[in-house]
């Protein structure tokens, strides 16, 4: 780094495009990574990222453009290719196979160069010790918790000579301490001379970590810095340009009437591995947004399938809406009777991967009149879908896409826009902006607001605190299955709900 | 039941297995790969009526099965270009491949019906087959079911410790996954569809040239099927495979024994017990969620597009 001169650099991008049918996925773009580097790509979902990456892994073949290795051109074929240059890719969604071992998986990438089973199982504890990644290879992967996982990705680029490490927004997945680990691990790599790509769109892990950054935007390259000199908003400020919105101090209301009234939930969790609910008793008001911190795996799964009626309560009281007792009430009477729910996952339960978004729009919109007869009214559900398509700004070539091939950001503004619609006069959200994008999450922010000032009743639950804090009105947090305090969120501090999340708190009584 | 009686049920039980035990070993890398070929039976009825043809115009046994062979890949690599090449729906194709090969091997075989050849003799291996009770059974067949053993041994070890078994393996579990780290997924899955293909003409050869030396319209009688319903009765596990090749092999000469102990069963309620059994042990599978998910290949009958 010190002579960039003599040494060329690691990668070199220079004008590379990619065009797919209706879409410049990558605009001429160009990229410079040094050695020993840390470089982070940013950019909002749809901006290119992914399908640079796969230029850069060999995955897909620009239409145009060059790429420079170590200063020489070089046309990557296959990642086998890339790999023997010294490439590795950790993956989003990773392409671990679930059913062998850490061992195997790893055999697997190397191809011939892996020698036997043995001596690579002797590797990977090498490398996993060196580099502070705790693995045990004779586990199968389907035993190992998604942390994990990322560990066998990473081991298995690094049981190789490596050069140049691409992470695909790595920290997504992570509990704060497991990303902290990561950084170690990164730096350390970093400073044994391996160049880094770092992949993401949180904007104080790449300031945190990160030497350059390549800011993209619909798919050319919108900016370059050095984002220790930056702050997140000047940042921001280039990935999603000037018209978007980035953030906004929402005014804090106070509720009116309550709508949701829990009282006393208790429930045994059938999971073995659940939470189980103790006394949970809140109110949602109307007009107010409820925010619900806690660290995963602390009982929200258990209270939001309690809320939305897929689990039923044995004791009915426990749920209110105005009207009465709606603990054994379906998710269809729920829904009937004004609730709307947006689960957590996107893809199974928010909505169907393999059809399309017509199709999912009527999945909750069939009570709101597109059902008539028993049959569907195509015209009715198409207009509602473009109608959300439209409002929310989803990016999609149209109603008839599917929803699997939507980004995260796209589709969750696509389910959020679909429970909006319908008027409802509850609206309970779980993680509603998880794996989004700056420019998707602001959206989806004021959405909410909107839908709050037009009277109805939310509730949001999710682990980010920040998130919370900035749209509640009020706030509580969830801990191995008891509720804390809930407090106006200006009366609060990210310290004390930090204390709820761990579990300081006294129970108020029931 | 005296001892001459029970080692000459294990002998038939061997022999009658043999086919569904080829059929299913071939299928199982072809499903391991992440490939459904449903169209077994018209592959073996293929290589049943291409090698009996062969061997009775040649005269050499050999020949016959070579071309039963060839018939099963050529067949195969029909399904292959349709379900793989131009990603059509597998089961449906598969189907297809079951109704054309019934067909066609009608038609070539109509002038053939009923012609006798000198089909293929047991060899006795010395001192082997004088072992009680076992020794017939094991040692005292016709090369192909000795060729049946190897190949059995030779697939278990190909998916316990070969690394090509180990491609197939990962191909037939995440496709995408396999790609993306490079291995590369339509060769594997047509290679995989072809062993199926060569196993299955082989089985159906072995059914015209050894089994019964002739040729029937239709003679394979179902023995697809039951191969297909094996695998999943041996729940994609190469030694269950084995096991449940000779298990479906006893029922289907149940009958026989039966009528020589004096007792009177329908044969056609004894046809059943295959099936009847492939349906107990899938919901005894299913009783476990995790369990299941885990044991068939995960993108089994999923076509896989090399989307980037």
């Amino acid at each position: 780094m010190a002579e960039p001169h003599i040494t060329p650099p690691r990668l070199t991008l220079r004008g590379i495009t990619k065009i797919y049918p209706g879409c410049v996925a990558n605009d001429s773009i160009d990229l410079n990574i040094e050695p020993a580097e840390i470089h982070a790509l940013l950019g909002e979902n749809g901006a290119g990222k992914s399908t640079l990456m796969k230029v850069i892994y060999g995955l897909v073949r620009p239409d145009q453009g060059e790429v420079l290795w170590d200063g020489l051109p070089i046309d990557i074929k296959d990642p086998a290719h890339a790999r023997k240059l010294g490439i590795g890719m950790v993956f989003q969604h990773f392409s671990l196979f679930e059913t062998l071992t850490v061992t195997e998986n790893i055999a697997l990438a190397l191809g011939d160069e892996a020698g036997d089973l043995e001596s690579l199982a002797e590797r990977i504890r090498d490398v996993s010790q060196k580099y502070g990644m705790a693995l045990n290879p004779d586990r199968e992967v389907h035993t190992l918790s998604v942390g994990e996982r990322q560990r066998v990705e990473i081991v298995r680029c690094l049981v190789q000579p490596i050069k140049l490490l691409i992470l695909d927004e790595p920290t997504s997945v992570l509990t704060p301490q497991e990303v902290e680990t990561l950084f170690v691990t990164l730096r350390q790599l970093a400073r044994e001379g391996c160049s880094i790509l770092f992949i993401s769109h949180k904007l104080n892990e790449v300031r945190a970590l990160c030497h350059k950054a390549t800011i993209l935007r619909a798919g050319k390259v919108s900016g370059e810095c050095l984002p220790e000199q930056e702050s997140s908003e000047s940042i921001a400020r280039m990935m999603v340009g000037d018209e978007t919105a980035i953030s906004t101090d929402y005014p804090k209301v106070d509720g009116k009437a309550p709508f949701l009234q829990v009282r006393g939930l208790t429930r045994t969790s059938e999971d073995p591995f659940g939470v189980d609910l103790q006394g949970i008793s809140f109110d949602v008001r109307c007009g107010e947004i409820l925010g619900i911190a806690g660290v995963a795996g602390n009982g929200q799964e258990e209270l939001l399938g309690a809320l939305s009626g897929e689990d039923q309560v044995e004791n009915h009281d426990a749920i209110h809406f105005p009207e009465g007792p709606v603990g054994n009430f379906s998710p269809r009477e729920r829904r009937a009777a004004g609730m709307a729910f947006v689960p957590e996952e996107r893809l199974g339960r928010g909505a169907v991967p393999d059809m399309s978004l017509k199709d999912n729009a009527l999945l909750t919109g069939f009570l709101s009149g597109l059902v008539s007869r028993g049959l569907i009214a195509h015209g009715k559900t198409r207009h509602f879908a473009e109608q959300i398509i439209e409002r929310y700004r989803v990016k999609t070539p149209s109603s008839e896409t599917h929803a699997a091939s939507l980004s995260g950001g796209n589709l969750q503004k696509f389910i959020i826009g679909r429970e909006i619609m319908q008027n409802p006069r509850l609206l309970i959200a779980a993680h509603p902006t998880w794996g989004v994008d700056i420019g998707a999450a602001t959206a989806i922010h004021k959405a909410l607001i909107e839908l709050r000032d037009k009277g109805a009743a939310i509730l949001v639950v999710s682990e980010d605190i920040d998130e919370l804090f900035q749209i509640s009105d009020r706030i509580g947090a969830l801990c191995h299955g008891r509720l804390s305090p809930i407090k106006p969120t200006p009366e609060t501090s990210i310290n004390e709900v930090g204390r709820w999340m761990a579990g300081e708190f006294q129970s108020p009584a029931a | 039941m005296d001892i001459d009686l029970l080692s000459n049920i294990l002998y038939a039980m061997v022999r009658t297995g043999t086919p569904l035990l080829l059929v299913a070993l071939g299928e199982l890398v072809c499903e391991k790969s992440g490939v459904l070929n449903l169209g077994q039976e018209g592959m073996l009825l293929m290589g049943a009526v291409v090698g009996f043809i062969a061997a009775l115009m040649s005269g050499s046994l050999l020949l016959g099965f070579l071309l039963a062979i060839a018939a099963g890949m050529i067949m195969s690599l029909l399904f292959g270009f349709i379900a793989l090449g131009l990603n059509a729906n597998q089961v449906a194709t598969g189907l297809a491949l079951t109704i054309f090969g019934t067909g066609l091997s009608a038609f070539i075989g109509a002038g053939f019906v009923g012609k006798p050849i000198d089909g293929l003799e047991p060899i006795a291996l010395p001192l082997l087959s004088d072992i009680p009770l076992l020794g017939k059974m094991l040692f005292s067949q016709d090369l192909v079911v000795y060729l049946s053993f190897f190949l059995f041994a030779a697939v278990y070890w190909f998916f316990r410790s070969s690394r090509p078994g180990l491609v197939v393996k990962a191909v037939g579990e995440n496709p995408h996954a396999a790609n993306a780290i490079g291995l590369p997924v339509m060769r594997t899955r047509y290679l995989a569809v072809m062993f199926g293909g060569a196993m299955a003409g082989l089985a159906g050869g072995y059914l015209s040239i050894a089994y019964t030396p002739l040729w029937a319209e239709n003679m394979s009688a179902g023995r697809g099927w039951i191969a297909l319903a094996l695998v999943v009765f041996a729940s994609w596990k190469v030694e269950r495979v084995l096991l449940g090749a000779w298990l479906f092999g006893l029922a289907s000469i149940l009958h026989l024994v039966f009528q020589g102990l004096g007792f009177s069963i329908s044969p056609n309620l004894l046809a059943t017990l295959p099936y009847a059994a492939t349906v107990v042990v899938l919901v005894l599978l299913s009783r476990n969620q995790i369990r299941a998910r885990l044991l068939a290949p995960m993108s089994l009958g999923k076509p896989f597009h090399a989307t980037s």
